[in-house]
């Protein structure tokens, strides 16, 4: 390849390969040029398309958000922006509805997350049985992740009515008054947290699953041969063996907390939606992002409050990793 | 950031070696049928008891949507709830069509997610490949990129894109929700995965001896062995961007809606009547729920297939 490339310069230059081959060899050695040019520059022009989109519209605006965050900008004059410091982010700091979104979300975090890996890990390890109609489990249990969050919020916000809801109807028979699903403030968040569970359960179960299906059996049989109850295999063989599963559910779980939107919103029906309830009972940081920029039409608070989000996820992270590091230590 | 705590590497080092170092392809012939039944015991009646009660709990608040959607307003909201199916099913989501503006919901929901999955399977098939197979510069370090930028997530830059949209004359437009995911990090690793073990190296080679350029080879050589994974991302990535929410929602409005967005109209108070909400629900739901019915197990095997690899 090389020297044919050679040649066709060569050529270039006049010293000439015979007349009769020459117009040949310049459409050799310009195949050849193609061929390199393909073979170096081909990779990157396939991987192209994921970055330009990932630049122009994810990190790009990433970064834009920052700069926002220290204008005021309002919704009815987007491009004039005037420079205002940190003045959005003292005055986010003494809002207390940010600091009562940041509870919402965190508690809501929790109440949503824990019990749904807990009953996802549960699920996997039910399903990796040897069951007659395994399909049609795994599917019934995928199927709520087929339901937008529109129709899962619209039909859950029925079932949890206060007065004719399905839910307070079963717990009548064990004394419980009906409760305010809506204005009762834990009730409220139970409730929404109910929802996400109910959608994303059986995805995890199914990552979970996977990932047991790729634990070599060597390593039951082990646990087995040295006395290890069923229990204890699950504790000391299957956890073990899916934790890196384990880890990759907690941290998309917790990104999905931090960002939930479309729950509070459509549980809230109608004009308490955006705001949380009432009294902002279960107003997360996405739904006060979404005050702040449209409904109050401050697009700078808005950013602010989408860099809080940002950092606070950062702050998830590195504290994950640091228990991480603890655990494996102890461990 | 957290990228190593994803199971990407796990997953690589498990595809050459089982955990105590041996390689996969010689452990591999001890999974004999016998092997396989010892490590999955037969589930008990305990075990399909609670089965059953997880599948009832996934698929009761559809069955329910049905029961009420089929209903009248009185029937819905009597104690107790009612719990077979009602007469009024057509009725009710005609009316739904109407109210909540569905039938362009339905047609922008549609062009959506059909073209973010058209071109999500193309330009991930495409970087896949490139991670997969071919050699160059940087590699591994834009590869670990793609994996990080998982870890982003899109909602926190909506203020500039709103503002962007705005700019591009694509405020209240489709292309405002098309644009921003016309392909995922979440594809791209799907399609390097599948294509590391289904493309053998030889396959390749054999196509640059024959002179194709690379291009070529992407077409005639890796989109034949590409094909049932490409169909299962298809899929996976329609059901999300039939259910993308939160950009959707900012970006459009109720002259245009998605779905999803359309949904919100029904719970804002416009619509009264509970049956009628349940009947709009079902509809948003219908066409997702038949393609679960009829590739649900390609999709659960996605998912799953997916998961072991990342």
């Amino acid at each position: 390849m090389a020297t044919s490339t050679k040649t066709s310069q060569g050529g270039a230059l006049g010293t000439a390969p015979p007349a009769g081959n020459r117009a040949s060899g310049d459409r050799q050695g310009r195949r050849n040029l193609l061929h390199r040019l393909d073979l170096r520059g081909a990779p990157y022009a396939f991987v192209a398309p994921f970055f330009v989109v990932f630049a122009a519209f994810s990190f790009y605006p990433l970064l834009y958000t920052s700069w926002i965050s220290l204008h005021r900008v309002e919704m009815s004059s987007l491009n004039l922006m005037e420079w205002v410091a940190f003045d959005n982010y003292t005055a986010l700091w003494h809002d207390d509805r940010f600091w009562n979104a940041l509870a919402n979300t965190f508690t809501i975090g929790v109440i949503s997350t824990v019990p749904q890996l807990l009953m996802a890990l549960g699920l996997a390890h039910l399903l990796n049985y040897k069951l007659r109609g395994s399909t049609f489990f795994r599917v019934a249990a995928l199927t709520p992740y087929a339901t937008s969050v529109g129709a899962a919020a619209l039909v859950f916000t029925m079932l949890f009515e206060r007065d004719f809801g399905m839910i307070n109807w079963m717990l009548g028979p064990f004394g419980v008054d009906n409760i305010d699903w809506e204005n009762n403030k834990w009730a409220a968040q139970t409730a929404i947290s109910t929802i996400v569970i109910w959608r994303w359960t059986g995805y995890n179960a199914l990552l979970y699953l996977a990932a047991m299906q790729a634990i070599p059996q060597d390593r039951y049989e082990a646990a087995a041969i040295d006395g290890a109850s069923r229990w204890q295999q699950f504790l000391k063989v299957t956890v073990p063996g899916i934790r890196s599963t384990i880890v990759f559910t907690i941290v998309l779980s917790t990104i999905g907390a931090t960002q939930l939107f479309g729950e509070p919103l459509i549980f809230g029906q109608g004009p308490n939606g955006i705001t949380g309830g009432a009294d902002n009972q279960y107003q997360t940081l996405g739904l006060l992002l979404y005050e702040e920029g449209w409904k109050n039409y401050q697009m700078g608070r808005a950013a602010t409050v989408a860099w809080a989000m940002f950092l606070l996820l950062i702050l998830v992270f590195v504290v994950q990793r640091v228990l991480k590091r603890a655990l494996a230590r102890s461990s | 950031m957290t990228t190593d705590s994803l199971p990407v590497r796990t997953a690589d080092a498990r595809t050459r070696t089982a955990s105590d170092g041996t390689p996969y392809g010689r452990r591999r012939p001890r999974l004999s049928l016998r092997q396989r039944a010892g490590r999955q015991h037969h589930a008990g009646p305990v075990a399909y008891v609670l089965l059953g009660l997880a599948a009832l709990f996934s698929l009761f608040p559809l069955y329910f949507t049905m029961v009420a959607a089929s209903s009248d307003n009185t029937r819905v909201t009597q104690t107790p709830p009612p719990f077979l199916p009602g007469p009024h099913l057509l009725e009710n989501l005609g009316k739904a069509w109407q109210d909540a503006a569905l039938g362009k919901a339905m047609v922008n929901s549609l062009i959506v997610a059909g073209v973010i999955a058209l071109s999500t399977v193309l330009f991930a098939t495409l970087a896949g490949f490139a991670f997969a197979k071919l050699r160059f510069r940087g590699r591994n370090i834009l590869l670990m990129l793609v994996i990080g930028t998982m870890m982003i997530p899109p909602q926190l830059g909506v203020v500039p894109l709103f503002m962007m949209m705005a700019e591009l004359g694509w405020g209240q437009k489709l292309p405002a929700v098309i644009f921003p995911t016309l392909v995922s990090a979440v594809g791209v690793f799907f399609m390097r995965q599948y294509l590391s073990e289904a493309l053998p190296d030889e396959l390749v080679e054999a196509g640059r001896v024959d002179g194709a350029h690379s291009l070529r080879i992407f077409w005639s050589i890796v989109l034949p062995v590409a094909r049932p994974a490409m169909a299962v991302l298809f899929m996976i990535t329609f059901v999300h961007a039939w259910n993308d929410f939160f950009w959707p929602f900012i970006a459009l409005d109720m002259s245009n809606p998605t779905v999803p967005v359309a949904l919100t109209q029904l719970s804002a108070g416009y619509v009264r009547d509970q049956s009628l909400i349940m009947a709009g629900a079902l509809l948003g739901t219908l066409p997702l729920l038949a393609m679960f019915v009829v590739f649900g197990r390609q999709i659960v095997g996605g998912i799953m297939q997916g998961a072991v690899k990342g």
